[in-house]
């Protein structure tokens, strides 16, 4: 087999004409504030989940700063409390769940699938409005006393004893929810109905099959979030007994109706993730995913099975024997979809041409921590196991390697992959190499020692915890810092490149995809004319063939 | 009001287009009528997809606790008048008749018809509102709204605290179907509004149709929320 | 203990079983991650990409892997659920030899009750070798009861009894967790499990005691007036208790149900939910006049009558306080000094004038 290659420079240079595009089109703070435009609202929510992000992050690392010591004498057992109840639902509700969707989805969805915009773009915008009245609530919550029940509000402690700010951030999260109810929904409609002439179903990025597919997710168990905070609010103002044992209710079914959801929330987490790993494998492998079909039936597997496997939150939590023994079934069967994704990853890179640029060394440091995250899962799972590292440190680093090991490594790797594309720029890559490499060695040293002072018998949510502990917690720590300043640089060199990043070209990457087709950055509506898809997904020759015979080139 | 719609009908005849005639409702980033009234439609399916898993979650914590008090459940809906609430019923499925009915006259472009029955939509709307509201004074008069103000007390104390549990179960549901109607009379002066400047015909009804598939929605909720509230 | 512990003591008959499922799944599961690994970064630089510009050969893989990286992980996936199955059924079934232990957790402690009347608070003394039973209840919000030097942990809800065992091999002391969050000091809602040689553990029982459980639950018996329908002999209004407990008990509406722990539990506090064949519903509601303590005291009483005989055991000294609630660091055994007296007087007197008695 010979080597072929790109002969296309001008394709990947950029091109010297000032264009117009969605960003120079309109200035003025209230033409992005009444924006309609998918790619101006996925910039506001960048900028919206970043600052999140820091308020997240900031919680962490202060807790982060109170475990190094067993006592716990630097904050009061109540600030602490309220301290990982804010960074869960921080971090959970304003940004793992919109991150991916909101910023990526939201800017690519309608490029890859050749449309103007998405179907509703009014919907999307007040679906940011609706995210920052729910993100409001989360600040106002912050600022006048916090909230200590855990992100998972368990009853009664939150309807009954729990002297807290419980109902403005119940109330929040029920807000942010139909934010992501409306996202949800117009990708999916969008998808349905938006599709350029020529893209059939099996024609679409994976990032499109896995983005479907969240939002099938988004659509189904959200809901059922919203009612249950309803009932828990309904109950918390009123005091009457809907979840309250001491008033004839079951605290067993709010935890029912809560992992109903929350578990499918795992997967609105996660899914986009993959959507982003397939993207960047195929691109800084420049080959076909390997079993395009098998990836992309495997995410709408997990959304399926995603439904079935709540009540493996709940082995201890005073189920049956026989119903913990089908939801343990269900929970491995699940892990097989992702297998199957890591795997076929894994096989494109057979005779590929692998690219060791910022995107990728995310991809890489994801399929590692994704795999230990996964694998874990299977620890938790097994219910013998799941016995004795429940709620212990165990979960909470099989979480963050599956929340920030995975999602958070693949929105990152994401926002360097399409950085140019958004920005026009391109970020300086040698400080790209950097962060990923302090994000990847900081986050193992941060989250590996956890499983093993879990499985030694430290419990989560613990201010302070027995002597013992001590050294894999400092251990913890230390990587904290390390993963700080590996968010943090992004932050900085990317704001750089804004102004002194090197200009991009259509395609900076030599890449394939709808949106390598269209300038950097896009014009308001998407591309020049309407494209004509005549490529199977990821088919290099044919992709670049299409190109040349168009004007991009 | 009507004046105004002539120009706006007339400015958008008149506007000179670049290629073929597009319809003046036809937003920039849909290829013809066709997509966007498909793509409409179907959002709309999608959205009643998700209201169903919202209501299904209520409705099956509603199931659990009927299953664990089922007499005070039953002492419960002994509390709702049931003629009221059929009664209601009626009107809410006459509602969805004058609803399908505004539907199929903006199909044909009967204008003054199909404000006429939008209206008599809204007005049967609010009479079941109306209804719900004398209901619900009545039983916050008798003492049986849950919370501190519960009053009311039956043979035994866990009979009273299963049926404020039934009460608390009938004031959620309600109201967020009340909720639901009130929301959909908003809409309906917004269409009523609409429907009156003439903005409706055989190539555009998307809209009205969608404003139809939310009525007939709830009024299917309120289907289900009466049996199991009233007779159970 | 020493100061950096990598691992968990072992010390109880389960963890064993859960400590080999688990070095078992880091063996499997590691040697598979490091392969991923080792082929990924493997293909990464062998295949690097030189010059910029090239493209990947266009060379697939077999396409018979995808079906063996479906099935054989499926294949592992269900293997590790049958052991994970097959350590829990372990880990839940109670050996009928167990010793019973009362839990009690609150806000924020552990309380523990013997059968033979020893109270004590974030300490609990068990004999090495032999099984041991827990019923837990909570007064409050939810708890979790964790040993992790014995691998078992339950959550110790507000509204019915569960149960855990273990069986302590190693003598010493070990840590008390509570595993699920209840609030301010959730983290220091901790103890230490003291496993005892037997003959140590017997003298430790030996001393102070204020009667046993079942005797103190005899006196609430009477206390709450219940034996004027439960009485001894058939005539009552409600159903002889004498060998009730572990049978099953055919209802009014036609089921059958076991009479266990929560059985009990739910005919004191909500008495209509399950009514005993041949009898009316006419037992008032205990809900809120009966402590969780209280509960306890008259299950263990409800399990000591027996079948045949009438007679139990007699209460060797009247007591005022039914309840201990001492400091939450108190370690000692049997510290009823401090007393507790509000919460049984009222309903005493509201209950006897109602007891109209009832089923079972």
């Amino acid at each position: 087999m010979t080597t072929t290659t790109i002969d296309d420079a001008p394709f990947i240079e950029p091109s010297t004409k000032a264009r117009r595009n969605y960003l120079n089109d309109e200035y003025g703070v209230l033409s992005w504030l009444l924006t309609k435009d998918h790619k101006r609202i996925a910039i506001m929510y960048l900028f919206s989940v970043t600052l999140f992000f820091v308020v997240g992050g900031v919680l962490a690392f202060l807790m982060r700063l109170e475990l190094l010591t067993p006592e716990g004498d630097m904050f009061t057992s109540d600030t602490y409390n309220k301290l990982f109840t804010l960074h869960g639902i921080v971090m959970i509700f304003f940004f793992l769940i919109p991150a991916i969707p909101a910023v990526l989805g939201n800017f690519l969805l309608p490029i890859m699938l050749g449309a103007k915009d998405l179907a509703f773009p009014k919907l999307n915008l007040l679906s940011w409005y609706i995210y920052m009245i729910g993100g409001t609530f989360g600040v106002i919550v912050i600022i006048t006393g916090g909230v200590d029940t855990g992100w998972t509000f368990y009853t009664p402690f939150s309807t009954q004893y729990s002297n807290t700010k419980v109902f403005l951030t119940t109330m929040g999260a029920f807000i942010t929810g139909f934010s992501s109810i409306l996202t949800g929904l117009n990708f999916l409609v969008t998808t349905h109905r938006m599709r350029a002439p020529g893209l059939t179903w099996f024609r679409l990025p994976l990032f499109v099959w896995s983005m479907y597919a969240t939002s099938i997710v988004i659509m189904l168990a959200t809901p059922v979030l919203a009612i249950t905070l309803v009932l828990l609010m309904v109950e918390r103002v009123l005091q009457v007994g809907i979840f309250d044992p001491a008033l004839g209710g079951d605290p067993v079914l709010y935890q029912h109706m809560f992992w109903f959801y929350s578990h499918p929330a795992v997967y609105i987490m996660i899914l986009p993730g993959m959507a982003v790993i397939s993207e960047c494998v195929a691109a800084f492998t420049r080959k076909k995913i390997f079993g395009y079909k098998f990836v992309a039936f495997s995410s709408l597997a997990i959304a399926f099975l995603g439904f079935l496997v709540w009540a493996h939150h709940m082995f201890v939590a005073g189920i049956s024997v026989y119903s913990a023994m089908i939801f343990s079934f269900l929970s491995m069967l699940v892990a097989v979809p992702s297998a199957i994704k890591v795997f076929n990853w894994t096989a494109t890179m057979y005779k590929a041409s692998v690219s060791w640029q910022t995107p990728m060394l995310y991809v890489l440091g994801f399929i590692g921590l994704f795999t230990i995250g996964g694998v874990t899962g299977l620890f938790l799972g097994a219910l013998g196991i799941d016995v004795h590292v429940h709620d212990s440190y165990f979960v909470v680093a099989h979480f963050h390697y599956i929340m920030v090991g995975g999602t958070i490594m693949a929105y990152m790797a994401g926002i360097h992959y399409w950085w140019p594309k958004i920005t026009g720029r391109m970020y300086p890559e040698w400080w790209g190499r950097l962060s990923a490499l302090l994000v990847f060695v900081g986050f193992n040293l941060t989250f590996f020692p956890q499983f093993l002072v879990g499985y030694v018998g430290m419990p989560r949510r613990y201010h302070a915890y027995a002597p013992e502990f001590q050294v894999l917690n400092v251990l913890s720590t230390a990587g904290a810092t390390i993963l700080a300043v590996g968010y943090l640089l992004p932050m900085l060199y990317l704001g750089w490149s804004l102004k002194f990043g090197r200009k991009a070209g259509t395609n900076p990457w030599g890449a394939v995809g709808l949106e390598w087709a269209t300038t950097s950055p896009p014009p308001k509506e998407n591309f020049h004319e309407t494209p004509v898809v005549t490529w199977e997904a990821y088919d290099y020759p044919a992709f670049l063939k299409a190109m040349r015979e168009t004007q991009h080139v | 009001m009507s004046d105004v719609t002539l120009h706006h009908g007339a400015e958008h005849a008149a506007e000179p287009h670049g290629h073929e005639h597009h319809h003046p409702f036809l937003q920039h980033h849909f290829e013809d009528m066709g997509q966007q009234h498909e793509a409409s439609t179907l959002g709309m399916w999608f959205f009643v997809a998700q209201e169903i898993l919202f209501f299904g979650g209520i409705f099956a914590a509603y199931f659990v606790y009927r299953e664990m008090y089922p007499d005070a459940w039953k002492a419960g809906s002994h509390h709702q008048n049931w003629q009221i609430g059929a009664a209601n019923t009626v009107v809410l499925i006459g509602s969805s008749l004058t609803m399908a009915l505004a539907v199929w006259g903006a199909q044909g472009a009967r204008r003054k018809f199909t404000t006429l029955m939008l209206v008599l939509t809204l007005i049967l709307g609010a009479v079941f509102v109306g209804v719900k509201g004398y209901e619900y004074a009545e039983h916050i008069h008798e003492g049986l709204f849950p919370g501190a103000s519960f009053t009311y007390t039956e043979a035994t104390p866990a009979l009273t605290r299963g049926v404020e549990l039934f009460m608390t179960f009938y004031f959620t549901m309600t109201g967020l179907h009340a909720l639901h109607m009130v929301i959909g009379a908003g809409l309906l002066l917004y269409f009523i509004r609409r429907a009156w400047r003439g903005d409706f015909g055989p190539e555009y009804y998307g809209p009205i149709e969608i404003m139809g598939l939310y009525w007939h929605f709830v009024d299917i909720v309120w289907i289900f929320l009466f049996p199991l509230l009233y007779l159970v | 203990m020493n100061d950096f512990p990598l691992f968990p003591e072992q010390a109880s008959s389960v963890s064993p079983l859960v400590d080999g499922l688990y070095l078992g799944l880091v063996a499997l599961t590691g040697a598979v991650s490091l392969l991923i690994w080792i082929v990924i970064f493997y293909f990464a630089i062998k295949y690097r990409r030189r010059p910029d510009n090239e493209l990947a050969q266009e060379q697939e893989p077999p396409a018979a892997l995808e079906v063996t990286w479906i099935v054989i992980p499926t294949i592992i996936f269900i293997a590790i659920f049958v052991a994970g199955a097959w350590v829990f059924f372990r880990i839940n079934r109670v050996p009928s030899n167990a010793l019973e232990v009362y839990a009690t957790g609150r806000q924020w402690m552990w309380k523990f009750q013997h059968p033979s009347g020893q109270r004590e608070i974030n300490t609990l003394h068990v004999p090495v070798g032999r099984p041991v039973k827990i019923t837990l209840a909570s007064e409050d919000v939810i708890h979790s009861l964790w040993f992790p030097s014995f691998r078992v942990k339950t959550d110790v809800l507000p509204n019915r009894f569960r149960t855990m065992w273990f069986e302590a091999t190693k003598t010493g002391t070990f840590h008390i967790f509570c595993a699920e969050y209840c609030g301010t000091k959730h983290s220091a809602m901790i103890g230490s499990v003291i496993v005892m040689e037997p003959t140590e553990y017997q003298r430790w029982l030996a001393g102070g005691s204020e009667g046993s459980l079942a005797s103190q639950g005899e006196q609430l018996f009477a206390k709450y007036a219940c034996n004027t329908c439960h009485m001894d002999t058939a005539t009552g209004r409600g159903p002889v208790l004498a060998g009730l407990y572990g049978q099953s008990r055919p209802l009014t509406n036609g089921q059958v149900v076991l009479a266990d722990d929560n059985y009990i539990r739910e005919s004191i506090l909500n008495p209509q939910a399950k009514v005993a064949a041949g009898f009316q519903p006419i037992m008032p509601t205990f809900q809120g006049q009966v402590t969780e303590d209280d509960l306890i005291r008259l299950l263990s009483y409800v399990k000591s009558i027996p079948a045949a005989g009438t007679q139990t055991q007699q209460v060797e000294s009247p007591q005022s306080q039914l309840q201990s609630s001492g400091a939450p660091t108190a370690t000692t055994t049997a510290a009823p000094t401090t007393a507790a007296p509000t919460t049984t007087a009222a309903p005493t007197a509201a209950t006897t004038t109602t007891n109209q008695g009832t089923e079972r």
